[in-house]
């Protein structure tokens, strides 16, 4: 048997940690855009783009982010692509962020005062125009604070690619938590490095929540 | 694309999906019922209480909502026991879900009771209600109509979390599911029917809450 003494856990939690902190980036972006998408179709003219994208968000929103996970690492195979964790990890949570993201920018075009639309129009500008340069700058601006929140849930959501076999992690403190037998230890440092991860982004939306309140 | 559909194995599966799923059903009643109890408690604390157990309560808020429901439910099933507490699957999964509900909870508890105004509060003590009796007659059914969409939302998300639990051999719907696709080696197929059972307990589920929220809160429950 290898001894592991604490620095070797840490060492290799901490080496493990890069491919948290990497899925979540990659969702994060994938989320972005697909997302972007979705609120297109949310907030489009036509009642079917709307209703298929409500459809979306819910059918995401109300499942168990395991269930799509799994359904994306068994599905993808179906469609003649290679079966492998990271592939399915990485899509599996850029639906999953863009249903969300797609869901928290709407409420932000939402909250928007319908004079926004109607001053675009009355310069002239055509709707995508009226889109890119006055109804989604604000509604990203306005919506800055959940949108972080939501990247710490994002976060957080990476450590269930460890049960599709993504070797993140929790994957990585469940080996070393089998070889060395001290789960207090493992999975203490494992919620430290997520704490690390996710506190200051918590403290930042908590941050951005206040100053948009005092505006 | 030499892979076709095959829903055969269903007829003899439903016996286990509703297990599992009353299984499920069962994990998050608990969980709603001493979460928002514990929640309770925690608001108040945090609200009222002597400055260690204010800091100490924050503390724990900010603790379990920065680390994942999967890490905290490993800790409690896997960690605990070396400090001599060892617990069952279920109840580590009913106390693990517990704990991480009422993080959310509480703060959704607190911003109920700030809600509240303050002459509510100082009507019923100058009536000569004790302050408890204030707290639980008159504060606390006002929080709780005014959060009650939030609870609801959180209740929902806690009951799609629970899928976790799965991964410590608690027997409900995921497990299930795990169970059921290595006996007919159709995952996808299963997985598609459990996702879809998961999707309709949410929509039961929050239908219920707002109906029984209604009923036992008043109108104006959205």
């Amino acid at each position: 048997m290898i001894e592991f003494t604490f620095w070797d856990i840490l060492r290799n939690l901490l080496l493990a940690a890069r491919w948290t902190v990497l899925l979540s980036l990659a969702a994060f972006v994938g989320g972005a855009l697909v997302g972007l998408a979705v609120l297109f179709l949310r907030i489009a003219k036509t009642k079917w783009t709307r209703r298929i994208a409500s459809g979306y968000i819910a059918l995401f929103q109300g499942t168990p982010l395991l269930m799509q996970l799994f359904l994306m690492f068994f599905g993808l195979p179906m469609l003649g692509l290679r079966i492998e964790p990271w592939t399915a990890a990485a899509l599996g949570l850029t639906f999953f962020a863009s249903a969300y993201l797609a869901e928290i920018w709407r409420s932000g075009v939402d909250a928007l005062p319908r004079g926004q639309w109607d001053a675009g129009a009355s310069l002239g500008l055509h709707y995508l125009q009226e889109l890119r340069l006055i109804i989604l700058p604000q509604a990203f601006s306005i919506t800055r604070a959940p949108t972080v929140g939501f990247l710490v849930q994002l976060i957080k959501s990476t450590a269930l690619t460890s049960i599709i076999g993504f070797e993140e992690l929790v994957r990585t403190s469940n080996a070393i938590n089998n070889a060395t037998f001290e789960p207090f230890t493992v999975y203490g440092l494992v919620a430290l490095i997520f704490f690390v991860m996710c506190f200051p982004l918590t403290q930042y939306a908590r941050a951005l929540e206040q100053r948009a309140a005092a505006h | 694309m030499g892979y076709s559909l095959d829903f055969g194995w269903l007829a003899g599966a439903v016996g286990a999906i509703a297990r599992g799923a009353a299984t499920t059903i069962l994990l998050i009643a608990v969980t709603t019922l001493a979460g928002t109890f514990l929640s309770i408690l925690g608001a108040a604390g945090k609200r009222n209480g002597p400055k260690p157990l204010r800091l100490a309560i924050a503390a724990y808020v900010e603790v379990m909502r920065n680390t994942p429901f999967l890490v905290q439910l490993f800790f409690i099933f896997f960690g605990l026991p070396s400090l001599g507490i060892r617990l069952d699957p279920i109840l580590a999964a009913m106390l693990a879900m517990m704990l991480n509900m009422a993080a959310y909870t509480i703060e959704i508890v607190g911003a109920g009771l700030d809600a509240v105004p303050r002459g509510q509060t100082e009507a019923a003590l100058a009536l000569g209600l004790r302050p408890r009796l204030v707290f639980v007659k008159i504060v606390l059914p006002q929080a709780l109509k005014v959060i009650y969409p939030a609870l609801t939302s959180q209740i929902v998300i806690m009951m799609l979390e629970s899928a976790v639990v799965s991964q410590i051999a608690v027997r409900e719907l995921t497990y299930e599911a795990d169970m059921l696709q290595a006996r007919t080696f159709r995952a996808f197929e299963t997985y598609f029917v459990v996702t879809l059972v998961y999707l309709g307990l949410s929509m039961g589920l929050r239908r219920l809450l707002v109906g029984g929220g209604r009923r036992v809160l008043g109108a104006g429950v959205s």
